[in-house]
């Protein structure tokens, strides 16, 4: 199979960026979608020129680090990571182009690499419950109705691969901050921070320059672990709620 | 001054307010519908309506509903392109290529179909509040006259002013717009509320929908049927105004500013 790729290639944060073609030959249909950019590295390499940056780590669709705007959706045509994207889903002499999250929070670092620290950020702002130190409770003590441990542990599947801020329109972080609001609001160990947690999460997601949720649900259709856009209703919920009859 | 990190300035908060008013506004929007669809009954129906409209709480209820509509289109709108300017801002490199998977144009385009709503609304009321660009709609008080200082021959001023085929053409294209915009933004302020919760979602979805067909369906079937010939006009204004200047004699001047226009503005009268 062979490709043809428009590919957005950036020296660094402050270089302008451009698009750089490349064909690719030999592409199998059961290779994934980094395993055939490292086919045409390995072929920039072998010509003595720079490499096509892109971030990756696990390959196994669960550290949420490989972020690509394949063809003008996120992580490609099937819903899942980018390394758990294979050449199947392409044709042979199809072409693709591949973007980098565009987000001003998100400033693109090198070719396809940008810098999701903005997550991080968010998380330390409040995405974390405060425990002391001690010996561990015992389970039972602390009863979790069912409903509310399993839409945790969905909640809690989002791997903050930044793939909801690439398909917004507005670069919205809405679902991402959503998941990690609700997972903890969830369960009895969040309650006692939760109001506190929703405010400062939401006021760090505004302050880092993320767009605003306009409701249009892009962000649950790429998201490769099927978040649903309901717990940005619940996050919404919150902060009305906080914000209006604040608890402390 | 409140910044952006204020929580009655988050993003959140502010979409809740967009909401709130856009939430207000359609229930505005289906009581106009409601009232003007009075139009099918007879003429007395609608004409009473406004007057009782006019007359209400010795007509300061009027002037308090229009202030409140007045403030509620100014934040609405105020709000909404403060939303609007930080989401072009959270995005300043696009794509270049983009392929969307389950929004429709509706929600995509809402501050467009938005301000075309809004310029509509300037001339509409222009057109029937006013009645500065329609000098037909000025004929309103011609039986009654002044010993019924709130009556409205609303229902002349609508069949008249929808005789017009551009006009009510416009009011049509008008009408299908402001139904894109309750599509997506019927639906939306429950999620933008946080009412949206499992499987009420699913009916929240269609709540927009259903709006924008209600709306869109009403408004519409009033120029439609004026131009079907459905809808039979109250007065012959020709023989009025005849009867009028009859009666007043040669010298008095016309008691209506623009009558003269009048018979332009009745075509097969």
């Amino acid at each position: 199979m062979k490709l043809h790729l428009k590919v957005w290639r950036q020296a660094g944060p402050q270089d302008a960026g451009r698009f750089e073609n490349h064909t690719v030959e030999g592409v199998t249909p059961d290779m994934s979608f980094l395993e055939m950019l490292d086919v045409l590295n390995n072929k920039l390499l072998a010509q003595g020129k720079p490499t096509i940056a892109f971030d990756h780590d696990c390959r196994e669709g669960i550290c949420g680090s490989c972020s690509m705007m394949i063809n003008g959706r996120a992580h490609g045509p099937t819903r899942g990571t980018t390394c758990q994207t294979y050449m199947r889903n392409f044709t042979d002499g199809q072409t693709v182009v591949i973007e980098p999250w565009r987000a001003r929070a998100f400033p693109v670092m090198c070719d396809l690499v940008v810098d999701r620290s903005a997550f991080d950020r968010i998380q330390q702002a409040g995405g974390y419950v405060s425990v002391n130190t001690g010996g561990a409770p015992d389970g039972n003590c602390l009863p979790v109705p069912k409903d509310n441990a399993e839409k945790a542990m969905d909640a809690a599947q989002c791997i903050g691969c930044g793939a909801c801020v690439a398909a917004c329109k507005n670069a919205s972080a809405m679902l991402f901050v959503a998941a990690k609001v609700s997972h903890l609001g969830l369960l009895p160990q969040g309650q006692p921070e939760r109001s506190r947690r929703v405010l400062a999460m939401v006021a760090k997601m505004d302050e880092e320059g993320f767009g605003n949720c306009t409701n249009q649900y892009e962000c649950e259709a790429v998201c490769p672990k099927a978040i649903s856009a309901d717990f940005i209703a619940r996050m919404n919920r919150d902060q009305i709620g906080s914000t209006l009859i604040p608890a402390e | 001054m409140m910044t952006r990190a204020h929580p009655l300035c988050s993003s959140i908060v502010r979409k809740g307010v967009v909401g709130v008013t856009g939430g207000l506004l359609i229930l505005f929007v289906l009581g106009h519908m409601a009232g003007n669809l009075l139009i099918f009954l007879p003429p007395e129906a609608i004409n009473g309506y406004a007057e009782f409209l006019h007359e209400a709480g010795h007509g300061t209820l009027i002037w308090v509903a229009r202030a409140g509509l007045i403030l509620l289109f100014a934040v609405h709108l105020g709000v909404t392109i403060a939303l609007k300017y930080e989401n072009k801002k959270a995005r300043p490199i696009g794509y270049a290529a983009h392929d969307p998977q389950v929004s429709g144009w509706a929600s995509r385009h809402m501050l467009l179909t938005g301000i075309v709503v809004f310029l509509f609304l300037i001339y509409h009321i222009l057109h029937f509040t006013l009645g500065l660009t329609d000098s037909s709609a000025r004929w309103r008080t011609l039986v009654e006259g002044p010993s019924r200082p709130h009556y409205v021959d609303v229902h002349s001023m609508v069949v008249y002013g929808f005789r017009d085929p551009y006009i009510a053409s416009f009011y049509i294209l008008c009408q299908v717009v402001l139904g894109l915009h309750l599509w997506h933004g019927g639906s939306s302020l429950f999620q933008s509320l946080g009412i949206n919760r499992g499987p009420w979602r699913a009916f929240t979805a269609c709540v927009g929908p259903v709006v924008a067909v209600v709306v869109v369906a009403g408004n519409c079937s009033i120029p439609l049927a004026i131009q079907a010939g459905r809808i039979p006009a109250r007065i012959d204004l020709i023989s009025a105004k005849a009867a009028i200047e009859a009666e007043k004699g040669p010298k008095p001047p016309m008691p209506v500013p623009g009558a003269s226009d009048i018979n332009k503005a009745v075509p097969g009268h």
